[in-house]
């Protein structure tokens, strides 16, 4: 299990875009992975409200989302999105760090499926929610 | 009775290519991602130039699905906005003087969004184009597709639903 899970961190911080976007991968474990993102000005959507841009948001859920599939105890040995799909209930508040919990509940031999929230500093209400099926590739005995 | 002569090119092009710089400019998301519009008339092709920093799988290597995402859904906002402001520009009534936060249009916002990935994107740079399905008083409905090295062979699918913002001085419905 430790293997896995050191595997799925070394997957995950690799990621040139998760850095470009100042993301910190804070739990990662049997299909759940936790990553948070500071805010940021370079990821202002809507210049009037400062509000983060709900692409931004979208990268941290799909790689919170890819991070749950690695460390699935299936465990992978890679992954990539087949679809994702999100709703927005609101806009983040400006200023505050959005965290997306992701959880992988089932794989098959080629797909995991994921489910994933995105929530700032009120954890009341999500900002989003998003359901996502990944594509897997398999270490040769779980292939069988 | 004579008719008025229609406006030289050059300055129905200025009026529109400022239209269009004056929409995308402010919005800093853009910029992170280098995003730029290509306009035809009032066709808008969005283009993702390649950055290192947009990898998402450095093995391969393949753009970040979460680019993939984001770079559809600005496409959608930014062509639903540019749409709705069309007449206002042909008809020279954007103000385009002023690039502070109060002055720039109220941006439609997303509701949801499904992206699905048909191809892994390479790294190299991405295109996308956007139709707007169904455009109402309060929802619009937009369909984006983005390819790259092939126009038919599109690496990724989206479909945004968005909230209208109510127009100027109107209470939203």
């Amino acid at each position: 299990m430790t293997d896995i899970i050191a595997l799925a961190r070394q997957f995950i911080e690799a990621i040139p875009h998760a850095h470009a976007l100042g993301m910190d991968l804070t739990d990662l474990g049997d299909g759940s992975a936790t990553i948070r993102m500071p805010y940021s000005d370079r990821l202002i959507g809507d210049p009037v409200s400062r509000v983060v841009h709900g692409g931004a948001v979208s990268a941290l859920m799909d790689t919170a989302s890819g991070a749950a599939v690695m460390c699935h105890p299936a465990a992978p040995t890679s992954t990539a999105t087949l679809d994702l799909r999100i709703d927005y209930m609101r806009a983040a508040t400006p200023g505050q760090t959005i965290t997306a919990r992701a959880i992988c509940y089932h794989v098959t031999r080629t797909v995991a499926f994921v489910r994933v929230t995105a929530t700032d500093e009120d954890e009341s209400v999500p900002v989003a929610t998003g359901t996502g099926s990944f594509s897997i590739e398999r270490s040769k005995e779980w292939a069988r | 009775m004579k008719r008025a002569l229609p406006d030289p090119v050059h300055i129905v092009k200025s009026r529109r290519d400022g239209a269009l710089a004056w929409l995308t400019s402010g919005i800093p998301y853009i910029g992170f991602l280098g995003i730029e519009f290509d306009r035809r008339g009032d066709e808008l092709t969005a283009v993702l130039p390649f950055a290192p920093s947009n990898i998402g799988n450095p093995m391969i290597p393949a753009l970040h699905g979460g680019v993939t995402a984001a770079f559809l859904e600005v496409t959608a906002i930014i062509c639903l906005s540019w749409a709705s402001l069309w007449e206002e520009i042909e008809a020279g009534q954007v103000d385009l003087g002023s690039l502070e936060p109060g002055s720039l249009p109220t941006l439609p916002k997303t509701i949801n969004f499904t992206v699905d990935y048909l191809r892994a994107g390479l790294p190299r740079d991405a295109y996308a184009r956007a139709r707007i399905m169904r455009s109402g008083r309060r929802f619009a409905s937009v369909q984006v597709e983005a390819w790259q090295d092939n126009v038919a062979r599109p690496y990724a699918l989206g479909l945004v639903h968005l909230l209208i913002p109510p127009a100027a001085g109107q209470p939203p419905p």
